[in-house]
């Protein structure tokens, strides 16, 4: 049986010294969100994943939900965590206090994501749903809807979903075919069939509220004739009870490889009762404001796996004896040696604990971003908060969900045949940890984005700010000749990211298919030097509290610092190297084969 | 109802211990600190009373430093109306001195019932909450493992070796928690928020003249590494001989 802990030691060594907690909590509107308010929030939180939503992971997995006369069951356990995480105001967290919610800074939803994704990713959908309802509602909806709505889904009473695809319509929903026609009365009337809803249908909240893309009858083609509508199951009575039936029946739910306790939908909409959130035709700017919250979030389902699977495969090595160290025994009275003095053991938990030290230092600090781009006084600071957190969102996205599932995998590997039996649970998390690269935009669309959108957006503006701000703080760490060692492979890996990006702006513009065939590697040396960035800020901090001796007793966690940075700088940053050579050498190869020739 | 719940500030036992350079302490630095168990089910307990009877309030007191505050907030997330920190540069060795100063604050207070955990995981005790019933003159059941309150009369479970023992009390009473009596709710989030806004009092304890001091602390011996003596039945006879005449167990 798996078993997992909240690593609340580096998490807050990353709030505090790297993502910038206090400047958050300073910020107008937080006055009461104390950095120790919000310690004791993440540290309740992170009991709370531990103890109700851990034990009920592996148990949701096998019995799945199912579906029984168009009602989808829940695994066991799974209402009665709802009803607690909902009862003690979880759903509300970083929500308007106007509505109910907590009104906390976001950052504290990003270590909640992580936290709720390492204890049970399929239960984290539910509430992750709804969060993304309340964003598009709060900013797009009119006055009746926020006052009809906002309450319910703040108190997660009431829950979310976002309906987009379509059996014919997934990355493009230019194409999609789902009507909504004018009632009269200010409603319209939806009808279509949407395919793979998350949370469509389920036992945890009285009513679901899906926020719904469709046509009007007077739509331009493409993504721009698409409005966006809130489609409840049960229509609400005046006193804001869940009323009569509306139009729309789950048909089906999916048998999938993971997250088998998250129901995936079939949703059917018959002249189904909507009302419009936001503009006619201008759906999409409303459904953009969910999905860059919702792919920061499935970065976080990335990490948070990448986390338990190595709790896992570490405990795993620091018991398992099987054959001896190369250079001699360790264990001279046993009959073996613990398979963690193997080096090739060592390199895959170093690479894991690399990687998730890393992301979520980089994950933490985007949601601090966050924060200040919507409260800091100065716009200056808020338009810079905005173009870093812009421009890191598909990096968040693609890059930490890759690198989880092989870190997952590598877990798995760790446990040899055990890894592959359902009982140590590790197998589950690589099968979870697949979907974060495919939905909200697959990793390719991720890159796509990254090179075709943000890289031109305002002039280039994006990327320059950002590549000025890993210089300077290069420029800063390097102050010290110890750190050499370090800021040397970031500086290289900056310079060559530096140069692929002139790359791409010359090729690219020539031959679009360029800057496709790029996309995939240039977004994955963005993010491996946005780690090495990462680790630098890690090493500076570390080595602060090593010389002056503030360790807390634990000198051990700094010293880990250096040593997992150097591994990083070392074994995994040249990876970005081998990128850029590939990038390099075009789309050439790529596109030359004809369609016949494969 | 009115109910008083004593906590204490401890460190989590899942760390591994040294001493102080004074020998005469635990080594704080690294140290994680929390409320002590039995006292989060004393805290348990007095919550679901009041919300049993519907009405009252349940006072939450600690003497400890003052960052035992946060120990305190901790049950007020939990449900607790309000807390008194008895502030103290830390838990005096002195178990009688502490009655005492806990004694005084609660004296006077009208409680109907005061609870404690029956024992402090760090220091072991035992006697805080029966001293304190001593000083206030109350009559005191330890180790309740159930209770259940009707009007002013109450009756509490004790578990005993192979038995257990069913006590009537009157109120008011000062009741020591054992294992078993319930399990502690999680702090909401809602709870932590509206923690922050109840009232916390920090007073210096009266602490009054301290008799008991602690002299020494020492380590445990290390333990020796185990020995394999042979295998299966073969080494039975070697593995007795040596249980008899070195571990002198037989
Ligand atoms: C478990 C699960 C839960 C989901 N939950 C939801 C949900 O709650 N709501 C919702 O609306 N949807 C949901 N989805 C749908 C999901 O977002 C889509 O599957 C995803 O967007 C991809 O669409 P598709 O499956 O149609 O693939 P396609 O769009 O057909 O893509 C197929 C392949 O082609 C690539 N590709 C497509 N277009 C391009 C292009 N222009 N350039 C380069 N490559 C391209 C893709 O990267 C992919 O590799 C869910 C899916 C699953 C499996």
């Amino acid at each position: 049986m798996p078993a997992f802990k909240a690593p609340l030691d580096d998490i807050r060594f990353v709030l505090d010294e790297i993502a910038g907690l206090a400047a958050v909590s300073a910020l107008p509107g937080f006055e009461e969100a104390t950095p120790d308010l919000l310690h004791t929030v993440v540290a309740e939180g992170a009991k709370f994943c531990e103890t109700v939503l851990f034990p009920i992971n592996q148990s949701g997995d096998i019995e799945g939900v199912r579906l029984e006369d168009g009602e989808v069951k829940t695994p066991a356990g799974f209402k009665d965590a709802y009803t607690q995480y909902r009862e003690g105001g979880w759903t509300g967290l970083t929500a308007d206090p106007a509505y109910g919610g907590q009104g906390l800074p976001y950052i504290i939803s990003t270590v909640m994501e992580e936290l709720l994704c390492a204890s049970n990713l399929s239960f984290s959908m539910y509430p992750g749903l709804s969060h993304g309802a309340y964003q598009a509602m709060s900013q797009y909806g009119s006055d009746e809807i926020k006052e009809r709505f906002m309450a319910k889904l703040v108190d997660g009473t009431w829950s979310g979903t976002m309906c987009l695809t379509e059996a014919h319509a997934g990355t493009d929903l230019g194409i999609l075919t789902t009507r909504a026609v004018p009632a009269g009365d200010g409603a319209y009337h939806i009808t279509g069939t949407k395919i793979f809803i998350s949370a469509g249908e389920h036992d945890l909240t009285e009513n679901i509220l899906h926020l719904v893309l469709a046509k009007l009858p007077d739509a331009p083609a493409g993504t721009k004739g698409i409005s966006m509508f809130i489609v409840p199951k049960y229509l609400p009575t005046d006193e804001g009870r869940p009323g009569t039936k509306n139009g729309v029946t789950c048909g089906s739910i999916e048998h999938k490889m993971g997250i088998k306790a998250s129901a995936t939908c079939v949703l059917n909409f018959d002249n189904a009762k909507g009302w419009m959130v936001g503009e006619a035709h201008k759906g999409m700017r409303a459904m953009f404001v969910m999905m860059n919250g919702a792919r920061l979030a499935v970065g976080m389902q990335g990490l948070g796996l990448a986390e338990v699977a190595y709790q896992n495969a570490l405990a795993y090595a620091k018991d398992r004896v099987q054959g001896r160290a190369l250079t001699g025994p360790k264990n001279p009275t046993g009959v073996a040696d613990l398979i963690v003095v193997h080096p090739d053991v060592r390199r895959g938990l170093l690479r894991q604990k690399a990687f998730i030290e890393g992301a979520r230092a980089l994950a933490y600090t985007v949601g601090a971003q966050i924060d200040i781009e919507h409260r800091a006084t100065d716009p200056a600071v808020r338009e810079a908060a905005a173009d870093f957190v812009a421009l890191m969102t598909p990096v968040v996205k693609a890059f930490l969900t890759d690198q989880a599932f092989d870190c997952t995998n590598i877990a798995l590997q760790t446990l040899g045949g055990h890894g592959y039996i359902r009982e140590f649970g590790m197998e589950q998390y690589v099968r979870d940890a697949r979907i974060a690269q495919i939905y909200e935009g697959t990793n390719g669309v991720q890159a796509l984005d990254l090179v075709g959108r943000k890289l031109p957006m305002e002039g280039g503006r994006l990327v320059r700010r950002w590549f000025e701000l890993v210089g300077a703080d290069l420029e800063a760490a390097s102050a010290d000749d110890a750190n050499t060692e370090f800021v040397q492979p970031v500086r290289k890996a900056l310079l060559e990211l530096q140069k692929a990006t002139m790359l791409l702006a010359e090729r690219g513009f020539a031959n679009p298919d360029e800057a496709g065939a790029a996309a995939s590697d240039y977004l994955a040396m963005m993010g491996y030097t946005a780690l090495g960035h990462m680790w630098v800020k890690q090493v500076v901090a570390a080595r602060r509290h090593l010389a002056d001796g503030s360790t807390n007793g634990d000198r051990r966690f700094y010293e880990a610092k250096l040593k997992t940075a150097r591994f990083y700088v070392q074994k995994m940053l040249p990876e970005s190297s081998a990128r850029w050579a590939a990038l390099q050498a075009g789309a050439g190869s790529v596109m030359a084969v004809a369609v016949e020739e494969f | 109802m009115k109910i008083a719940v004593c906590i204490k500030r401890v460190p989590v036992m899942e760390v591994k211990f040294a001493i102080a350079a004074s020998g005469t302490a635990v080594e704080e630095a690294g140290l994680k600190y929390d409320v002590n168990d039995f006292d989060l089910w004393a805290v348990e307990a007095a919550l679901q009373l009041k919300e049993k009877a519907g009405a009252g309030e349940v006072v939450v007191l600690s003497l400890g430093p003052d960052a035992a505050q946060e120990q305190i907030r901790k049950a007020l997330a939990m449900g607790a109306d309000r807390g008194v920190l008895l502030k103290a540069d830390a838990a005096p060795s002195d178990g009688l001195a502490i009655a005492r100063a806990l004694a005084a604050e609660l004296q006077g207070g009208g409680y109907d019932l005061v609870l404690f955990g029956k024992m402090a995981i760090d220091s072991s005790n035992q006697m805080t909450g029966v001293m304190v019933a001593e000083l206030l003159g109350l009559p005191v059941v330890t180790n309740v493992s159930k209770l259940e309150i009707a009007g002013a009369t109450g009756t509490a479970h004790r578990t005993l070796e192979g038995a257990i023992e069913v006590v009537r009390f009157p109120l008011p009473a000062v009741l020591t928690v054992d294992e078993g009596l319930n399990k502690e709710r999680l702090p909401s989030l809602k709870g932590i928020m509206a923690a922050k806004k109840k009232p916390l009092d920090v007073k210096p304890a009266a602490l009054g003249e301290q008799k008991v001091s602690v002299r020494r602390m020492e380590l445990p011996p290390e333990r020796a590494a185990g020995r394999i003596v042979g295998e299966g039945a073969a080494a039975v006879p070697a593995l007795v001989g040596l249980l008899q005449t070195e571990a002198k167990v037989l």
